[in-house]
């Protein structure tokens, strides 16, 4: 596995670090120990750095800064002294309602793949996801880690609309819409939980990094939990003891 | 505070300053004005801060009312403007009286106008910029009968009569600045040659997201692994064509990156309306 990641300047005002690396958590878990290092190494500068995958962009707030330099200085570091981080993330239990009512593609998933609605239940449950990064929408996780058995392709022709909070499938990932929009992912459930709140500094509870599972709830569990949260009553908490 | 009364919002209105970077890794794009350049020449000349909000005004002006004094300098696209029934222009800091109207009319020349008032509009900071964005801020866009909040000013203390010669290149110039995007590289030499030496034109779903274009360009390459965008960033599609991607794009994306366009260049391509043409010109950075 090479450590060292193709270096492009993107821009006026970026530099795009970009890994042939296959898509897992250790990759990820380097990654983030590389952003960390970065972080530190541009420390009191004006600097924002984002993974996705396989990639991170570091974003000049100002095209003005030393962003030749900085090139020049990323192409010259030697990769393989990188210390990965240890244990970095939290981990999150997220309630999910499979009901077919909001499950609206488990019975369609069920047929295509031989297997019964509650065995997708029980695949997409017992999984460790990762959270790999925030994207599409504001909030929208990517978690990796979804066992291979559900993996599917996008719908042929995208939902108009789905409510906030479907949970969906699209080849190998599986992810939570945060707020209603169209929706191109298979539907198997929905989450009560709120994953974006702009009136926060920290708008979204959760870090690339992070470790999430998910279990099932009732209907009814699943109304309650909505009712909670109207009422700023339910916390989601990050597992220490997991 | 004072306010401004929205009597007709025109066709596509929205308040905006520099943008919000610093929540992409939510996924919350960066928004902005989108000829950032005008909107910055517009509040530099009242003597605001060059991220005060400003309204950008698209292809069709508002019709605004103003209850108390200020000072205000429009830049940008050229329209038929009329301060109080007497024709006013870009480029120049004006004092604004009580209950003063300002009527925008046809549009001359550009696509998208920027209205800066002293001390800018005063709409509720959301994730560090008053930019509105669906989901976002409260509001997504101008509504007949808004009103918005401005700073009650003396307009003794502003930069009246202050007038700049604007060269607003931006506005009829059609070559557009890019860098190679990260996937360049993986075009033919027969493509990346094409991409250079045809003329592209806008289509008319165009907005503030992305603006696909019209001319096909053939696609011979994989999808990527979902990576980071920028606004300014130009994808091939596998249907074939290019999309432009503008101030409210996603942070992120799985198709080919293939051009990234300049600063400059992206305010070009605001300026531009459906159906108008431009080229793409590459420039070399300086690798010292």
């Amino acid at each position: 596995m090479n450590l060292k990641p193709q270096i492009i300047r993107y821009g006026e005002r970026a530099i795009l670090l970009q890994w042939d690396f296959k898509i897992t958590s250790e990759n990820l878990h380097f990654i983030l120990s590389f952003k960390k290092y970065l972080d530190d190494f541009y420390i009191k500068r004006n600097i924002y750095i984002n993974n996705t995958y396989n990639s991170l962009l570091v974003f000049y707030r100002s095209s003005i800064d030393c962003i030749y330099d900085d090139l020049s200085y990323l192409k010259t570091l030697d990769f393989s002294t990188i210390k990965p981080l240890r244990n970095s993330g939290n981990s999150y239990h997220i309630p999910v309602c499979y009901d077919l009512e909001f499950g609206l593609d488990l019975e369609f998933l069920a047929t295509q793949k031989s297997l019964e609605v509650n065995e997708i239940i029980n695949l997409h449950t017992a999984a460790d996801y990762t959270l790999y990064f925030m994207g599409f929408l504001p909030g929208f996780l990517y978690l990796g880690g979804m066992p291979e058995t559900l993996a599917y392709p996008r719908k042929i022709h995208p939902r108009k609309s789905i409510l906030k909070g479907a949970v969906g499938i699209a080849e190998n990932q599986t992810g939570i819409y945060p707020t209603s929009s169209p929706a191109g992912w298979q539907i198997i459930g929905n989450s009560p939980v709120n994953l974006f709140d702009k009136n926060k500094t920290k708008p979204s509870p959760f870090e690339a990094g992070d470790r999430i599972k998910f279990y099932e709830i009732t209907s009814k569990e699943h109304q309650l939990i909505t009712n909670d949260i109207a009422q700023g009553t339910f916390q989601l908490k990050p597992e220490t003891d997991v | 505070m004072s306010n401004i009364h929205i009597i007709q919002p025109g066709f596509f209105s929205t308040i905006q300053d520099l943008g919000r970077n610093q929540f992409t890794h939510f996924g919350v794009p960066v928004s902005g004005a989108m000829d950032s350049f005008s909107a910055t020449q517009a509040n530099l000349l009242l003597n605001n801060d060059r991220n005060d909000a400003v309204l950008e005004i698209t292809m069709t002006g508002p019709i605004l009312q103003f209850e108390s004094e200020t000072q205000i300098c429009i830049c940008g696209a050229e329209f038929e403007m009329l301060l109080d029934d007497k024709a006013i222009v870009n480029g120049k800091a004006y004092v604004v009286s009580r209950n003063s109207k300002l009527v925008f009319k046809s549009i001359k020349k550009g696509f998208r106008a920027y209205l800066a008032v002293q001390n800018g509009f005063k709409i509720p900071v959301v994730l560090g910029s008053r930019s509105q964005y669906q989901g976002i801020t409260e509001q997504t866009r101008l509504q007949k009968g808004d009103v918005l909040n401005i700073e009650t000013v003396s307009t003794t203390s502003g930069n009246a009569g202050a007038r700049i010669k604007i060269e607003n290149e931006q506005l009829w110039e059609t070559e557009i600045p890019v860098f190679k995007g990260p996937e360049f590289v993986k075009l033919s030499l027969e493509q990346q040659n094409l991409i250079l030496n045809t003329k592209f034109s806008l289509m008319p779903e165009g907005n503030r997201m992305a603006i696909p274009l019209r001319e096909p360009f053939s696609n011979e390459l994989q999808g990527i692994i979902t990576g980071p965008v920028l606004p300014g960033t130009v994808q091939l599609t596998p249907s074939g064509s290019l999309i432009v991607l503008m101030r409210d794009c996603q942070v992120t994306g799985g198709y080919p990156r293939i051009l990234q366009i300049l600063e400059k260049g992206l305010c070009k391509i605001a300026q531009k309306k459906p159906g108008e043409f431009i080229t793409f010109k590459m420039v070399e950075y300086d690798p010292h």
